[in-house]
Protein backbone atom coordinates (compact mmCIF):
# COMPACT_ATOMS: atom_id res chain seq x y z
CA UNK A 1 0.00 0.00 0.00
CA UNK A 2 1.40 3.54 -0.81
CA UNK A 3 1.44 6.13 1.75
CA UNK A 4 -1.51 8.18 1.73
CA UNK A 5 -0.93 11.84 0.95
CA UNK A 6 -2.72 14.83 3.31
CA UNK A 7 -5.11 16.69 1.71
CA UNK A 8 -2.63 19.86 1.08
CA UNK A 9 -0.59 17.56 -0.74
CA UNK A 10 -2.78 16.15 -2.76
CA UNK A 11 -3.86 18.43 -6.48
CA UNK A 12 -6.77 20.61 -6.62
CA UNK A 13 -9.60 18.50 -7.01
CA UNK A 14 -7.99 15.24 -6.87
CA UNK A 15 -6.47 15.43 -10.50
CA UNK A 16 -4.65 12.77 -11.49
CA UNK A 17 -1.62 12.48 -13.53
CA UNK A 18 -0.44 9.90 -16.10
CA UNK A 19 2.63 8.62 -13.34
CA UNK A 20 0.32 8.76 -10.55
CA UNK A 21 -2.71 6.39 -12.18
CA UNK A 22 -0.02 3.58 -11.60
CA UNK A 23 0.56 4.07 -7.79
CA UNK A 24 -3.40 1.74 -7.05
CA UNK A 25 -2.11 -2.30 -6.98
CA UNK A 26 -5.52 -2.35 -8.37
CA UNK A 27 -4.63 -6.18 -9.03
CA UNK A 28 -5.38 -6.47 -5.41
CA UNK A 29 -9.15 -6.40 -6.19
CA UNK A 30 -8.72 -9.90 -8.17
CA UNK A 31 -11.83 -11.95 -8.13
CA UNK A 32 -10.16 -15.35 -7.16
CA UNK A 33 -8.94 -16.28 -10.67
CA UNK A 34 -5.33 -15.17 -12.63
CA UNK A 35 -5.01 -15.58 -16.48
CA UNK A 36 -2.31 -18.30 -17.63
CA UNK A 37 -0.68 -18.82 -20.86
CA UNK A 38 0.34 -21.39 -23.07
CA UNK A 39 2.87 -19.56 -25.02
CA UNK A 40 3.24 -22.95 -27.46
CA UNK A 41 -1.03 -21.84 -28.66
CA UNK A 42 0.16 -18.70 -28.49
CA UNK A 43 -0.34 -16.64 -32.25
CA UNK A 44 0.57 -12.99 -31.06
CA UNK A 45 -2.29 -11.57 -32.39
CA UNK A 46 -2.93 -9.52 -29.27
CA UNK A 47 -6.07 -9.49 -28.82
CA UNK A 48 -5.69 -9.89 -25.29
CA UNK A 49 -3.92 -6.41 -25.45
CA UNK A 50 -7.05 -5.21 -27.03
CA UNK A 51 -9.73 -6.15 -24.87
CA UNK A 52 -8.13 -6.20 -21.45
CA UNK A 53 -9.79 -2.92 -19.77
CA UNK A 54 -7.25 -2.58 -17.09
CA UNK A 55 -3.83 -2.98 -19.52
CA UNK A 56 -2.35 -5.40 -17.97
CA UNK A 57 -1.00 -7.34 -20.78
CA UNK A 58 2.42 -7.08 -21.04
CA UNK A 59 4.14 -6.60 -24.64
CA UNK A 60 8.11 -6.98 -26.38
CA UNK A 61 7.17 -5.04 -29.38
CA UNK A 62 4.39 -6.54 -30.81
CA UNK A 63 4.84 -10.08 -29.04
CA UNK A 64 2.97 -11.08 -26.89
CA UNK A 65 5.13 -11.29 -23.24
CA UNK A 66 2.87 -11.98 -20.31
CA UNK A 67 0.31 -10.68 -17.67
CA UNK A 68 0.77 -7.70 -15.20
CA UNK A 69 -0.64 -8.90 -12.20
CA UNK A 70 -0.44 -6.18 -10.40
CA UNK A 71 -3.36 -4.76 -12.35
CA UNK A 72 -5.19 -7.48 -13.72
CA UNK A 73 -8.41 -7.90 -11.90
CA UNK A 74 -9.49 -11.42 -13.36
CA UNK A 75 -12.61 -11.10 -15.25
CA UNK A 76 -11.62 -13.62 -17.97
CA UNK A 77 -11.85 -11.18 -20.94
CA UNK A 78 -8.59 -12.19 -22.50
CA UNK A 79 -9.51 -15.93 -21.84
CA UNK A 80 -12.78 -15.44 -23.78
CA UNK A 81 -11.41 -13.57 -26.65
CA UNK A 82 -8.30 -15.54 -27.22
CA UNK A 83 -8.76 -17.42 -30.73
CA UNK A 84 -6.42 -20.23 -30.20
CA UNK A 85 -7.89 -21.16 -26.41
CA UNK A 86 -3.77 -20.16 -25.54
CA UNK A 87 -5.20 -18.53 -22.30
CA UNK A 88 -6.56 -20.72 -19.20
CA UNK A 89 -7.98 -19.30 -15.90
CA UNK A 90 -6.33 -20.69 -12.88
CA UNK A 91 -7.14 -20.38 -9.00
CA UNK A 92 -5.22 -17.47 -7.62
CA UNK A 93 -3.30 -18.24 -4.63
CA UNK B 1 -15.58 56.30 -18.75
CA UNK B 2 -17.94 55.36 -16.60
CA UNK B 3 -21.99 55.70 -17.77
CA UNK B 4 -24.88 55.24 -15.95
CA UNK B 5 -27.96 53.60 -17.35
CA UNK B 6 -31.54 53.04 -16.24
CA UNK B 7 -31.51 48.64 -15.74
CA UNK B 8 -32.85 45.85 -14.44
CA UNK B 9 -30.79 43.54 -12.48
CA UNK B 10 -31.16 41.38 -14.98
CA UNK B 11 -29.65 43.67 -17.83
CA UNK B 12 -27.39 45.13 -15.63
CA UNK B 13 -25.64 41.28 -14.79
CA UNK B 14 -25.94 40.80 -19.10
CA UNK B 15 -24.35 43.85 -19.67
CA UNK B 16 -21.93 42.19 -16.94
CA UNK B 17 -21.26 39.25 -19.27
CA UNK B 18 -21.01 40.86 -22.40
CA UNK B 19 -18.07 42.89 -20.57
CA UNK B 20 -16.34 40.09 -19.20
CA UNK B 21 -17.35 38.03 -22.54
CA UNK B 22 -17.12 34.44 -21.31
CA UNK B 23 -15.95 32.09 -23.67
CA UNK B 24 -18.55 29.36 -23.06
CA UNK B 25 -22.21 30.00 -21.91
CA UNK B 26 -24.38 26.94 -21.56
CA UNK B 27 -27.99 28.11 -20.32
CA UNK B 28 -31.33 27.05 -19.72
CA UNK B 29 -33.98 29.48 -19.08
CA UNK B 30 -36.09 29.76 -15.76
CA UNK B 31 -38.33 32.44 -14.13
CA UNK B 32 -36.93 34.85 -12.75
CA UNK B 33 -33.55 34.07 -14.42
CA UNK B 34 -34.41 34.53 -17.52
CA UNK B 35 -34.21 37.88 -18.14
CA UNK B 36 -30.29 37.45 -17.94
CA UNK B 37 -29.82 35.14 -20.31
CA UNK B 38 -32.47 36.29 -22.38
CA UNK B 39 -30.54 39.73 -22.55
CA UNK B 40 -26.89 37.66 -22.76
CA UNK B 41 -28.58 35.62 -26.15
CA UNK B 42 -29.31 39.14 -27.70
CA UNK B 43 -25.84 40.40 -27.34
CA UNK B 44 -24.68 37.34 -28.77
CA UNK B 45 -27.13 37.61 -31.83
CA UNK B 46 -26.08 41.43 -32.32
CA UNK B 47 -22.72 40.22 -32.73
CA UNK B 48 -21.90 42.28 -29.53
CA UNK B 49 -21.05 39.38 -27.09
CA UNK B 50 -18.68 36.08 -28.61
CA UNK B 51 -19.62 33.52 -25.74
CA UNK B 52 -20.38 29.95 -27.34
CA UNK B 53 -24.00 30.09 -26.28
CA UNK B 54 -25.38 26.50 -25.64
CA UNK B 55 -28.81 26.31 -25.83
CA UNK B 56 -28.97 22.18 -23.59
CA UNK B 57 -31.74 20.52 -22.41
CA UNK B 58 -32.00 21.08 -18.89
CA UNK B 59 -30.02 23.02 -16.15
CA UNK B 60 -28.09 19.42 -15.04
CA UNK B 61 -26.93 19.61 -18.54
CA UNK B 62 -25.94 23.56 -18.51
CA UNK B 63 -23.45 23.20 -15.46
CA UNK B 64 -22.48 19.68 -16.87
CA UNK B 65 -21.42 21.21 -19.82
CA UNK B 66 -19.76 24.30 -18.11
CA UNK B 67 -18.03 22.25 -16.07
CA UNK B 68 -16.43 20.43 -19.34
CA UNK B 69 -15.96 24.01 -20.67
CA UNK B 70 -14.16 25.56 -17.68
CA UNK B 71 -11.57 22.77 -17.17
CA UNK B 72 -11.10 22.47 -20.74
CA UNK B 73 -9.85 26.36 -20.87
CA UNK B 74 -12.41 28.18 -21.43
CA UNK B 75 -13.80 31.02 -18.72
CA UNK B 76 -17.51 29.78 -18.79
CA UNK B 77 -20.83 31.40 -17.03
CA UNK B 78 -24.16 30.50 -16.96
CA UNK B 79 -27.09 31.52 -15.03
CA UNK B 80 -30.37 29.70 -12.94
CA UNK B 81 -32.95 30.25 -10.51
CA UNK B 82 -34.76 27.84 -8.08
CA UNK B 83 -36.17 24.53 -9.17
CA UNK B 84 -33.23 24.95 -12.06
CA UNK B 85 -30.63 25.05 -9.22
CA UNK B 86 -32.40 22.15 -7.14
CA UNK B 87 -32.39 20.17 -10.63
CA UNK B 88 -28.73 21.25 -11.10
CA UNK B 89 -27.55 20.49 -7.09
CA UNK B 90 -25.87 17.28 -7.98
CA UNK B 91 -23.88 18.73 -10.29
CA UNK B 92 -23.47 22.11 -7.91
CA UNK B 93 -21.10 19.90 -5.66
CA UNK B 94 -19.51 17.83 -8.41
CA UNK B 95 -18.49 21.05 -10.14
CA UNK B 96 -16.94 22.18 -6.69
CA UNK B 97 -15.05 19.17 -5.86
CA UNK B 98 -13.52 19.61 -9.33
CA UNK B 99 -12.69 23.04 -8.76
CA UNK B 100 -13.99 24.31 -11.75
CA UNK B 101 -13.93 28.12 -11.92
CA UNK B 102 -18.07 28.29 -13.36
CA UNK B 103 -19.89 31.98 -12.76
CA UNK B 104 -23.01 31.20 -12.58
CA UNK B 105 -25.49 34.30 -12.05
CA UNK B 106 -28.62 32.82 -9.41
CA UNK B 107 -31.94 34.61 -9.29
CA UNK B 108 -33.31 33.96 -5.79
CA UNK B 109 -36.53 32.08 -5.86
CA UNK B 110 -38.47 29.72 -3.50
CA UNK B 111 -38.18 26.58 -3.72
CA UNK B 112 -41.45 24.25 -4.89
CA UNK B 113 -43.66 23.02 -3.20
CA UNK B 114 -45.77 24.86 -3.34
CA UNK B 115 -45.15 26.12 -6.35
CA UNK B 116 -43.90 29.64 -6.41
CA UNK B 117 -41.92 32.10 -8.55
CA UNK B 118 -41.12 34.90 -6.31
CA UNK B 119 -37.66 35.69 -4.09
CA UNK B 120 -36.63 33.75 -0.79
CA UNK B 121 -33.12 32.30 -0.24
CA UNK B 122 -34.28 28.33 -0.41
CA UNK B 123 -32.56 27.72 -3.23
CA UNK B 124 -29.34 29.20 -2.97
CA UNK B 125 -29.52 26.79 1.36
CA UNK B 126 -30.28 24.03 -0.63
CA UNK B 127 -26.30 24.17 -2.17
CA UNK B 128 -25.08 25.59 1.25
CA UNK B 129 -22.80 22.95 1.45
CA UNK B 130 -21.41 22.30 -1.67
CA UNK B 131 -18.31 23.87 -1.08
CA UNK B 132 -19.05 26.74 -4.09
CA UNK B 133 -18.90 30.50 -3.09
CA UNK B 134 -22.61 32.20 -2.65
CA UNK B 135 -22.31 36.29 -2.93
CA UNK B 136 -25.65 38.33 -2.29
CA UNK B 137 -26.38 41.20 -4.02
CA UNK B 138 -28.04 44.03 -2.53
CA UNK B 139 -29.51 45.59 -5.33
CA UNK B 140 -28.54 45.32 -9.53
CA UNK B 141 -25.46 47.97 -8.89
CA UNK B 142 -24.00 44.96 -6.98
CA UNK B 143 -25.14 42.20 -9.29
CA UNK B 144 -23.46 44.23 -12.13
CA UNK B 145 -20.43 44.29 -10.24
CA UNK B 146 -20.11 41.09 -8.11
CA UNK B 147 -21.00 39.67 -11.45
CA UNK B 148 -17.03 41.34 -13.04
CA UNK B 149 -15.53 40.30 -9.57
CA UNK B 150 -16.70 36.36 -10.01
CA UNK B 151 -14.45 35.19 -12.75
CA UNK B 152 -11.33 36.71 -10.86
CA UNK B 153 -12.71 35.22 -7.31
CA UNK B 154 -13.85 31.70 -9.34
CA UNK B 155 -10.20 31.48 -11.02
CA UNK B 156 -7.72 32.37 -8.72
CA UNK B 157 -5.27 29.71 -7.72
CA UNK B 158 -6.23 29.22 -4.03
CA UNK B 159 -9.09 29.13 -4.67
CA UNK B 160 -10.64 27.28 -7.85
CA UNK B 161 -14.55 27.53 -6.70
CA UNK B 162 -17.58 27.93 -8.44
CA UNK B 163 -19.34 31.70 -7.30
CA UNK B 164 -22.61 32.09 -7.64
CA UNK B 165 -23.67 36.17 -7.82
CA UNK B 166 -27.20 35.67 -5.83
CA UNK B 167 -29.54 38.42 -6.61
CA UNK B 168 -32.86 38.47 -5.29
CA UNK B 169 -35.32 37.40 -8.01
CA UNK B 170 -38.17 39.82 -9.02
CA UNK B 171 -36.59 42.56 -6.53
CA UNK B 172 -33.42 42.82 -8.01
CA UNK B 173 -34.15 40.53 -11.45
CA UNK B 174 -36.71 42.92 -13.10
CA UNK B 175 -36.45 45.77 -10.85
CA UNK B 176 -35.26 48.88 -13.08
CA UNK B 177 -32.64 51.55 -11.10
CA UNK B 178 -29.51 53.55 -12.36
CA UNK B 179 -26.65 51.10 -12.98
CA UNK B 180 -23.18 53.00 -13.66
CA UNK B 181 -21.69 50.53 -15.94
CA UNK B 182 -17.58 50.40 -16.60
CA UNK B 183 -16.30 50.75 -19.91
CA UNK B 184 -15.08 47.59 -21.59
CA UNK B 185 -11.83 48.22 -21.71
CA UNK B 186 -11.67 48.48 -18.26
CA UNK B 187 -13.55 45.30 -17.27
CA UNK B 188 -11.11 43.19 -20.31
CA UNK B 189 -8.65 44.49 -18.56
CA UNK B 190 -9.79 43.69 -14.59
CA UNK B 191 -10.77 40.37 -15.58
CA UNK B 192 -7.42 39.50 -18.04
CA UNK B 193 -7.01 36.04 -19.44
CA UNK B 194 -8.05 32.78 -18.14
CA UNK B 195 -5.67 30.95 -16.81
CA UNK B 196 -5.90 27.57 -14.71
CA UNK B 197 -3.89 25.08 -13.86
CA UNK B 198 -4.20 22.00 -16.06
CA UNK B 199 -6.47 22.97 -18.59
CA UNK B 200 -7.80 19.53 -20.25
CA UNK B 201 -6.84 20.80 -23.80
CA UNK B 202 -3.40 21.28 -22.78
CA UNK B 203 -3.05 17.69 -24.06
CA UNK B 204 0.97 17.84 -23.46
CA UNK B 205 0.14 17.22 -19.65
CA UNK B 206 -2.52 14.97 -19.36
CA UNK B 207 -5.16 15.23 -16.66
CA UNK B 208 -7.54 12.69 -15.01
CA UNK B 209 -10.46 15.08 -13.20
CA UNK B 210 -13.48 13.60 -11.18
CA UNK B 211 -11.40 10.41 -9.84
CA UNK B 212 -13.50 7.78 -7.59
CA UNK B 213 -12.29 8.42 -4.08
CA UNK B 214 -13.19 5.73 -1.41
CA UNK B 215 -12.35 6.19 2.39
CA UNK B 216 -9.37 6.93 1.74
CA UNK B 217 -9.35 9.84 -0.02
CA UNK B 218 -12.85 11.30 -0.44
CA UNK B 219 -12.54 13.23 3.03
CA UNK B 220 -9.17 15.06 2.29
CA UNK B 221 -10.50 16.05 -0.84
CA UNK B 222 -13.45 17.46 0.64
CA UNK B 223 -11.66 18.99 3.06
CA UNK B 224 -9.80 20.44 -0.39
CA UNK B 225 -12.99 22.50 -0.24
CA UNK B 226 -12.68 24.08 3.19
CA UNK B 227 -9.20 25.56 2.52
CA UNK B 228 -10.11 26.94 -0.59
CA UNK B 229 -13.28 29.08 0.63
CA UNK B 230 -10.82 30.03 3.53
CA UNK B 231 -8.40 31.72 1.24
CA UNK B 232 -11.24 33.02 -0.68
CA UNK B 233 -11.78 35.84 2.11
CA UNK B 234 -8.60 37.02 1.75
CA UNK B 235 -8.74 36.78 -2.02
CA UNK B 236 -12.36 38.78 -2.50
CA UNK B 237 -10.38 41.76 -0.11
CA UNK B 238 -7.92 41.83 -2.98
CA UNK B 239 -9.90 41.81 -5.78
CA UNK B 240 -12.33 44.07 -3.91
CA UNK B 241 -9.52 47.02 -3.84
CA UNK B 242 -9.03 46.18 -7.03
CA UNK B 243 -12.28 47.06 -8.51
CA UNK B 244 -12.78 49.81 -6.05
CA UNK B 245 -10.14 51.40 -8.20
CA UNK B 246 -12.07 51.66 -11.28
CA UNK B 247 -15.82 51.83 -9.33
CA UNK B 248 -15.57 53.95 -6.13
CA UNK B 249 -17.49 51.31 -4.76
CA UNK B 250 -15.59 49.01 -2.05
CA UNK B 251 -16.91 45.23 -1.63
CA UNK B 252 -16.34 43.58 1.84
CA UNK B 253 -17.33 39.82 2.51
CA UNK B 254 -20.01 42.29 4.63
CA UNK B 255 -20.93 45.85 4.88
CA UNK B 256 -21.93 47.32 8.38
CA UNK B 257 -24.45 49.62 8.33
CA UNK B 258 -25.18 52.46 11.19
CA UNK B 259 -23.14 50.45 13.63
CA UNK B 260 -21.65 52.91 15.98
CA UNK B 261 -22.96 53.09 19.47
CA UNK B 262 -25.19 50.23 17.92
CA UNK B 263 -26.55 48.16 21.00
CA UNK B 264 -28.94 46.31 18.53
CA UNK B 265 -27.75 45.05 14.91
CA UNK B 266 -29.88 43.39 12.88
CA UNK B 267 -28.13 40.94 10.01
CA UNK B 268 -29.28 39.93 6.26
CA UNK B 269 -28.50 38.60 2.90
CA UNK B 270 -29.77 40.63 0.29
CA UNK B 271 -31.96 43.17 -1.33
CA UNK B 272 -33.52 42.85 2.26
CA UNK B 273 -30.35 45.20 3.52
CA UNK B 274 -31.60 48.37 1.72
CA UNK B 275 -34.88 48.08 3.13
CA UNK B 276 -33.37 47.58 6.47
CA UNK B 277 -30.72 50.37 5.41
CA UNK B 278 -34.59 52.95 5.52
CA UNK B 279 -35.73 51.38 8.47
CA UNK B 280 -32.53 51.81 10.22
CA UNK B 281 -32.19 55.18 9.35
CA UNK B 282 -35.83 56.22 10.97
CA UNK B 283 -35.07 53.97 14.02
CA UNK B 284 -31.83 56.13 14.76
CA UNK B 285 -33.80 59.55 14.18
CA UNK B 286 -36.19 57.96 16.68
CA UNK B 287 -32.90 57.66 18.80
CA UNK B 288 -33.14 53.64 18.76
CA UNK B 289 -29.09 52.22 18.68
CA UNK B 290 -29.81 49.85 16.09
CA UNK B 291 -27.17 48.94 13.59
CA UNK B 292 -27.01 46.25 10.51
CA UNK B 293 -24.84 44.20 9.10
CA UNK B 294 -25.45 42.80 5.57
CA UNK B 295 -23.62 39.71 4.58
CA UNK B 296 -22.25 39.82 1.57
CA UNK B 297 -20.26 36.80 1.07
CA UNK B 298 -22.43 34.32 2.66
CA UNK B 299 -20.07 31.13 1.72
CA UNK B 300 -17.17 31.57 2.80
CA UNK B 301 -18.86 33.01 5.42
CA UNK B 302 -17.17 35.64 7.22
CA UNK B 303 -17.37 34.71 10.95
CA UNK B 304 -13.91 36.66 12.32
CA UNK B 305 -15.08 39.61 10.44
CA UNK B 306 -19.15 39.88 12.23
CA UNK B 307 -17.48 38.88 15.64
CA UNK B 308 -15.29 42.23 15.36
CA UNK B 309 -18.05 44.44 13.73
CA UNK B 310 -20.36 43.57 16.21
CA UNK B 311 -18.35 42.95 19.54
CA UNK B 312 -19.78 46.33 20.93
CA UNK B 313 -23.83 44.92 19.99
CA UNK B 314 -25.62 43.53 23.33
CA UNK B 315 -28.15 41.66 20.75
CA UNK B 316 -28.28 40.88 17.12
CA UNK B 317 -31.50 40.02 14.88
CA UNK B 318 -30.88 37.29 12.31
CA UNK B 319 -33.14 37.59 9.34
CA UNK B 320 -33.49 34.50 7.09
CA UNK B 321 -35.53 34.66 4.36
CA UNK B 322 -35.07 31.06 4.21
CA UNK B 323 -36.02 28.12 6.93
CA UNK B 324 -35.00 24.71 7.67
CA UNK B 325 -38.62 23.35 9.36
CA UNK B 326 -37.41 21.42 12.68
CA UNK B 327 -34.27 23.12 12.99
CA UNK B 328 -32.15 26.48 13.15
CA UNK B 329 -32.49 28.86 9.51
CA UNK B 330 -29.41 28.75 7.44
CA UNK B 331 -28.08 32.45 8.30
CA UNK B 332 -29.04 32.56 11.71
CA UNK B 333 -27.28 28.90 12.49
CA UNK B 334 -24.07 30.41 10.62
CA UNK B 335 -24.41 33.56 13.23
CA UNK B 336 -25.18 31.36 15.72
CA UNK B 337 -22.37 29.32 15.69
CA UNK B 338 -19.78 32.45 15.44
CA UNK B 339 -21.07 34.20 18.81
CA UNK B 340 -21.39 31.25 20.86
CA UNK B 341 -20.18 31.66 24.29
CA UNK B 342 -19.91 35.04 23.62
CA UNK B 343 -22.56 36.82 25.50
CA UNK B 344 -24.53 38.67 22.56
CA UNK B 345 -27.77 37.85 22.76
CA UNK B 346 -28.98 36.24 19.53
CA UNK B 347 -32.93 36.43 17.87
CA UNK B 348 -33.88 34.80 14.53
CA UNK B 349 -36.81 35.64 12.06
CA UNK B 350 -38.13 33.88 9.34
CA UNK B 351 -39.24 36.12 6.90
CA UNK B 352 -40.43 36.70 3.52
CA UNK B 353 -41.00 33.25 2.12
CA UNK B 354 -42.38 33.07 -1.13
CA UNK B 355 -41.98 36.63 -2.20
CA UNK B 356 -44.02 37.97 0.72
CA UNK B 357 -42.58 41.43 1.37
CA UNK B 358 -40.70 43.15 3.98
CA UNK B 359 -41.80 46.94 4.90
CA UNK B 360 -39.31 49.26 6.69
CA UNK B 361 -41.96 49.84 9.68
CA UNK B 362 -41.93 46.28 10.45
CA UNK B 363 -38.58 46.27 12.06
CA UNK B 364 -40.54 48.26 14.88
CA UNK B 365 -42.05 45.06 15.32
CA UNK B 366 -39.34 43.01 15.37
CA UNK B 367 -37.32 45.29 17.62
CA UNK B 368 -40.40 45.15 19.81
CA UNK B 369 -40.74 41.25 19.61
CA UNK B 370 -36.93 41.11 20.53
CA UNK B 371 -37.54 38.96 23.76
CA UNK B 372 -38.96 36.33 21.53
CA UNK B 373 -36.18 33.67 20.20
CA UNK B 374 -37.86 33.35 17.03
CA UNK B 375 -40.19 35.00 15.40
CA UNK B 376 -42.00 34.55 12.02
CA UNK B 377 -42.70 37.95 10.36
CA UNK B 378 -46.17 38.41 9.31
CA UNK B 379 -47.23 34.90 9.88
CA UNK B 380 -51.04 33.83 10.04
CA UNK B 381 -51.78 32.26 13.17
CA UNK B 382 -50.34 31.64 16.24
CA UNK B 383 -46.14 30.43 15.18
CA UNK B 384 -45.85 26.53 16.30
CA UNK B 385 -42.61 26.49 18.82
CA UNK B 386 -40.05 24.08 19.52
Amino acid sequence: MPELLSWDELPAGGAVRPQEAERPRTGGWRTGVRPEVDLAQCVDCLLCWLYCPDSAIVLDGTAFAGFDLDFCKGCELCSVVCPTGAIEMVADE
Amino acid sequence: MIESRLLTGGQAVAEAMRQVDPDVVPVYPITPQTPIIEGYAALVAAGRAHGELLDVESEHSALSAAIGAALAGARTMTATSSQGLALMAEIVYIAASLRAPVVMAVGNRALSGPINIHCDHSDSMLVRDAGVIQLFAENAQEAYDLMILAPRLAEHPDVLLPVLVCQDGFTITHSAEPVSLLADEDVRAFVGEYRIPEPLLDVAHPTTRGPFAMPDYYFELRHQLGAAQQAALGVFGELAEELAALTGRRYRTLEPYALDHAEHALVCLGSTGGTLKDAVDTLRADGEAVGLVEVRSFRPFPADELREELAGVRRATVLDRADSPGGAPPLFADVAAAFAGSGVELGTVVYGLGGRDIHPEDVRALLAASGERRTYLGLRGEPCRA
